[in-house]
Formats: structure tokens, sequence, C-alpha cells
């Protein structure tokens, strides 16, 4: 086998996975048809280890192999020309591991630009560019765009990102910690928070209790509806349609506030720990959450549904910023992105725990455009409500269980473990390999905004320069999760 | 339209009336209080915790809670009045309570009341924040927190601003640009330092990947803690400074 097969947040020995020759695995690669989740190097003595992890999402298997780069060797044939959906993993591996993937259409670098990077220049004497950036007009992270227009027509945009990158998985290695995981990326802080326990639980072979899964999953819910209506609350700023942009902004602070009942947190900062989680949600406070989520749901459907019927709403999100299926499908897009163009990607339904295996999941029209975008977050929004109404009745049943459990401080050594988390912008995936000590030998993080960056670059061909923060918004991509 | 008119008036006004006296839920964890002599340093991942004298660090904190779960050492109020114009003064010791510590958190700056206590336009700068405290930020021009009525409003351009707002430990990658836009705002300027990461490096302060040389250089007049910092800490903090 040239494959070791894989599920979500199983525990393996690091063994077990096949190494193959770089022409080989590349031929695999090519050959399995499969999406890319991990495509990353590790430094083991003079060698560079590479690993991949391909997704089959259709039953839900991880399909995981690796090769070995001796010192020697320094180059292999770029895997982009085949598979454009590589195109950003093979960036980074080189600016990692200074290992060049020959014939990459466009080498360079991700993060460690220390500001000097090239940018694609269309000339002629119409064109003209407009630089954007690092630091923005709004109170936004940073990050520079570079258009090329013909009169207000965006051509091309480059999108180069860095600015926020820190070092974390370097951090994860000497001193990992949920406080550090649930602030990697602070609007998905439930998601990265879930990714990493789940992933320290599975290797130090921790069970959590019934209910501490279910109020982890509450608070992801929450988190997806709440950043699902503050954007929705951008996306009418951004066409000047003040009245949504007041009423989804004052919506989700009903939603983040509850968070705060149940963590303390706005954010449900605090809330999650490896063993379980800190808080409880006993019976006065989950009424109180269905109240608020009653109110939350019929607000969010009359404002929806007034702002949609607007013909002035309707003229701006209709055909703005569209990504095609097939581009989707062909550039590995993931998440809300992906199934905003009719690409039906979701690990919580695609890598169904037991919570989820029994929710039924109904996909919508989508054609790929702002519209598409804003209504699927509208869907989303109802969506996550259902669910979060569910599992707070479910977890009256397990009123007795304690909150957490002893999770041993040992983790598993020699293992090598995929967590995936559906986070509301998409896949949070954390890889972690372990040494012979059980220690973190490399951690490994790619945000659904690594894929997805590259949609608005799309999206944005051939309209107005105008519309980008329109556009932009309706993605809402994350610069931290990107850069790390 | 007749639907757009019902829905403006079915919602309302949602302002909080008096910003200076709104409370936050129990559970936030605000001002903390300690209430013991010595406090085991270990259980915080920040290295906010010191003793001799006990003592947290709300420059390093990030309000997480873990050791008021872990010990009785330490205690979180719901009190989120927690800015303050000295870097000193965010380090809490044993026997000290919220009231004296608002007391004297701030000193008003005559001048600064006099220049800006109308109009105050900021130029936010994330640099390698995660983006909770830039939602925060983002959160005080909303409906609700209206930061806006105070004339207090993030600008578009250093330019047009009075000071900057700081948010995250500061990347290498954003050092130049930060200073960049520190030149471009005209004087007399503020700086202000919001949340952990940016006023100690927080939860990053381990990275060797930042560049925090803009902090030692420059005077910093407001530091204002909290992980995220909350929109009422964040308004507050700047009403107590203009002295509003
Ligand atoms: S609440 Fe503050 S002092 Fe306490 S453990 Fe967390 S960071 Fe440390
Ligand atoms: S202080 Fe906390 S919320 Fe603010 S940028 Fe740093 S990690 Fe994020």
């Amino acid at each position: 086998m040239n494959w070791l097969i894989n599920d979500n947040n199983k525990c393996e020995s690091i063994f077990d996975i096949p190494v193959l020759s770089i022409n080989d695995l590349r031929q695999e690669i090519i050959q399995m048809k499969k999406r890319v989740v991990g495509f990353f190097g590790k430094q083991e003595n003079d060698n560079v280890h590479l690993f991949v992890v391909l997704a089959d999402d259709s039953e839900g298997k991880l399909y995981v192999s690796s090769a070995i780069f001796p010192p020697e060797i320094k180059e292999y044939e770029s895997l982009t020309q085949e598979l454009p959906s590589f195109h950003m993993f093979e960036r980074e591996f080189y600016e990692e591991f200074n290992i060049k993937p020959l014939n990459h259409p466009w080498l360079k670098s991700v993060r460690n630009h220390k500001n000097k990077y090239e940018f694609f220049e269309m000339k002629g004497d119409e064109i003209h560019q407009v630089a954007v950036g690092p630091i923005h007009a709004g109170v936004i992270e940073p990050g520079h765009f570079r258009f090329m227009c013909c009169g207000e027509k965006i051509y091309e945009l480059e999108i180069q990102l860095g600015w926020q990158s820190k070092g974390v998985e370097q951090l994860f290695l000497t001193s990992h910690s949920n406080r550090l995981a649930e602030s990697v990326c602070g609007d998905s802080v439930v998601a990265y928070n879930i990714a990493y326990s789940n992933l320290v639980e599975s290797l130090s072979g921790c069970e959590i209790t019934n209910k501490a899964q279910l109020i982890r999953l509450i608070a992801l819910e929450m988190e997806r509806c709440a950043i699902h209506i503050g954007d929705l609350g951008a996306i009418a700023g951004d066409i000047a349609y003040l009245m949504g942009a007041s009423i989804f902004g004052a919506t989700r602070t009903l939603v983040i506030n509850t968070m705060l009942e149940i963590s303390g947190s706005r954010f449900a900062r605090g809330l999650i720990e490896t063993g379980g989680v800190n808080y409880d949600i006993d019976l006065a406070l989950s009424d109180k959450i269905v109240s608020v989520l009653d109110k939350v749901s019929n607000d969010v459907e009359r404002t929806v549904k007034t702002m949609l019927k607007s013909p002035t709403v309707a003229s701006r999100l209709e055909k703005t910023g569209i990504v095609s299926k097939e581009t989707a499908i062909e550039m590995g897009f993931t998440g809300m992105t992906a199934r905003a163009s009719g690409v039906n990607l979701d690990t919580r339904f695609d890598y169904p725990d037991k919570w989820y295996k029994d929710i039924e999941n109904r996909s919508t029209k989508a054609d790929g455009d702002v519209y598409s975008r804003t209504r699927l977050r509208y869907k989303e929004i109802k969506q996550s409500i259902y669910i979060i109404k569910k599992f707070l009745k479910e977890l009256e049943k397990y009123s007795t269980e304690p909150l957490r459990v002893h999770c041993p401080n040992k983790m598993k050594p020699d293992s090598f473990v995929v967590s995936m988390t559906e986070g509301w912008r998409g896949e949070v995936v954390h890889i972690a390999i372990t040494d012979t000590n059980g220690k973190f030998s490399r951690y490994k993080i790619k945000d659904a905004s690594f894929n997805n960056w590259y949609a608005l670059a799309l999206a944005v061909r051939n309209n107005g320069i105008s519309d980008f923060p329109l556009c932009n918004k309706s993605f809402n991509l994350s610069y931290c999760g990107n850069d790390l | 339209m007749l639907d757009t008119l019902k829905l403006r008036i079915y919602q309302g006004k949602q302002y909080i009336k008096d910003i200076k006296n709104a409370t936050v839920k129990e559970k936030f964890r605000g001002f903390p209080i300690i209430e013991s002599d010595t406090i085991d340093e270990t259980i915080c991942p920040l290295g906010a915790i010191s003793n001799n004298p006990a003592a947290v660090d709300m420059g390093k904190c990030t309000f997480c809670g873990c050791c008021a779960r872990n010990t009785k050492a330490v205690k979180f109020t719901n009190f989120y009045k927690l800015a303050s114009t000295s870097r000193e003064k965010l380090i809490i010791t044993e026997g000290m309570n919220e009231k004296d510590f608002y007391k004297s958190a701030i000193e008003v700056n005559k001048e600064i009341k006099k220049i800006f206590g109308h109009s105050l336009k900021l130029r936010q700068v994330s640099a390698g924040g995660c983006n909770g405290c830039e939602m925060e930020l983002n959160a005080c021009s909303n409906v609700n927190f209206d930061m806006g009525r105070f004339g207090i409003d993030f600008m578009a351009s250093p330019r047009h601003a009075d000071g900057l707002v700081i948010t995250g430990p500061i990347s290498e990658n954003m050092a130049f640009a930060l200073e960049d836009c520190y030149k471009s705002t005209p004087d007399p300027k503020i700086v202000i330092l919001t949340g952990a990461c940016a006023i100690s490096g927080g939860i990053f302060q381990n990275s060797q990947k930042l560049n925090r040389e803009f902090i030692s250089k420059h005077k910093i007049d407001l530091y204002i803690p909290g992980c995220p910092v909350h929109p009422l800490t964040f308004i507050n903090a700047l009403l107590d400074y203009l002295g509003i």
C-alpha cells in the first residue's frame, strides 16, 4: 500500500505511514484525484520528510503518505502544474525548506517576505495599478492587495499576505495550550480550540463526556451563527444598506453576549479545555439560550427577507464576484466558499461524529456570486440555530455527567493525527506528529482561508473595483489563519 | 417600503444609554482580586502571576480564568474599567480592590483634554493581532455601543488621525508599516495599546517573529487590558482619559 487510510482524529503510528520516493509520491497524488488537506515538511536530521494528507470526502477517509528528501535533493517537479490546488502548499513548502517545486507557475513567498515581494504586472496604456495595504482603511488585519485595472474594471488581483505571521506552529512545539489554540485565529476561537483539544485527546487516549462534547458543539454553532450574522451586517454596510448593518450588528451582539453568559467571554475564550469544558449549561441557562435564539432567528429572517426583496440590494449582490463550481473544485476551495459555488464540502457531515450523524443537511441553490454567499450565510444561521436547540435538548440527558475528565499529561510517542473541525469559514485542520518522548515534533495548521484567498482574487476579475469590499466581505477570509 | 419602515420601528433604539454605568454579566472576567499572599505561578500560561508580593499583571493576563478555577487565591469581578495611563499600575497586588485601582489608574492630561476632548479620531493598526481585539474595536462603533456619539471614531488614513490604536504583539513583518503609520500621523498624537498582545506580547510573547522596538521607542499614552478588550473597557478608557 502506498497510502495509510485514516479517520479524522484517529491517532496512528508514524511508522505506518508509507515512505515513497518523491517521484512515486507525485504520481500517486496525481492518480488519486483527491482533495489536499495537508502537504508539509518536517526536518529530520539532514533530511526533509514531506507528508501528504488527501481527503476523500464522500467516504469520510483521509489518505496519508510521505517522501523523504535527502540533503542533496533540492528540487522536484511541481504538482501545481497538474493540480492547481497545490499552488499554496508548494509555495509554503518551498519557503520553509528551500526545496524547489520546478515549473511552479508563481513561486513566491507566502509569509516570510520581509516586505519585499514580486507581483504580477500588466502593461498597457490604459492599465493602472492600485495598491492597498498592508494597513487597510478599516479596523481589519493587514495584507497587501495589488489590482491591475483598466478604468474601473479589475483585470487581475494579487493578494500578498504574511504580515500577521508570528510563528504560531513553532510556539505549539515549545508551549502548546488551549489558550494558544484559541488565539491563533480570534474569530474562530471555538473551532480552533476544538481542533486542538480533539487532537491532544486523541494522542493521550482521553475520552471526554457526552456533556462536554455537546457543550463544545453548541459553542461551535453559536460562533458560526454570530459571525454569519455579523457578516450579513458587513455585506449590508458595503452596499450602503445601513439599516441592515445596524440590525445585524445588534443581533450579533445578542448571540455573543449569550456566549459570555456561558463562558465569561463574548468569544467563548476559556470555555474549552483538554479533557472537556470549564463551564456548564444548566437548564435555566439552556432556556435562556433558546429564547435568545428564537428572537435572533426571527430578527434575522425578517431583516434578510426585507433586505433581499429590495431591488437595489439584489442588483448589487447578484452576479457580483462569481466563483464557478468548476473553478472551486479545481482550485480546492473549501468550506463556505465551496458550498456557495455548489461544492458540498462540510467536515461536520462528511466526517460526522455521533452528534452530526443524524442531522439532515440539504444543499441550496448556489451560483458562486455574492448573492449566493449571502443566502448561504442566512441558511447556515437557521441551520445552526436548529442544531443548537437540538443539542441543548440532548444535553439534558447528560446533566449528571462531569464537565471534565482527567486527561493524562502524556501523549503517545511516534504518532500522527489529523484533526478537522468545521469552523464557520470551513475546515480548520490541525495535524500533529509526536517524537519518541510523546512531545510534538511538528504541528501544522491549515485554515480554510489558506485555500480560499485565491477564490477572492478570482472572484473580483472583471468586476468594478468599487465592488471589491463587497466581494471581500462576502468571503471574510482570515489573515492570521493564513499567516500563522 | 412599508416592510422596511415596520422593521425599523420594531427594532427601536438599542444604544446603551449610560455607557459609564453600564453593567456586564456576572460571569465576565474583569478586575482580579487577590485573596492570598502567595499564588501558584505555574498555573498561568502567560506568566502574568508573580509572588512577593502576590500579583496579577493585567498587561499580560488574558483573563482566561484558569487561576480562578484552580486556586482560591484569585477571583475575578465583572468590573471592566481596566485601563491605565501607567504600565506599572496594571500590576494588581493583594488587597487592592477595583475602586482604589480605578481612582488613580488614569491621569487626565489637561492639554490632551483641551485638544481632543470634543473630537478624537483614531487610526487602528493590527500588528499581528488575532482579529479578536479588532472585532471588539469594530463593535465599539455598532448601534449598541455607539462610540461615535462622543466624537470618537476610527479613520481610514493616519493623516486624518489624532492617534494610533495598536492591537497585536507586533509581528516582524508589521514593524515597518506601524512605524510608517506613526510617522504619517500628525502631531500632537497619542498611542494606545489595546489588548494583552499589544501591551506585553500576550500569548505570543515568546515568539521569535516579533519586533517590539516600537513600544520602547515611543511614548505610550494609554494601556487597555483584555483578550480581547471589551467594548465597554475601550470606550470608558477613552472617556476617562479625555476627562469626559
Ligand atoms: S486569568 Fe490571567 S492570571 Fe489567571 S491564569 Fe489566566 S492569564 Fe494567568
Ligand atoms: S489580546 Fe487576545 S484577542 Fe487581542 S489580539 Fe491578542 S490574542 Fe487576540
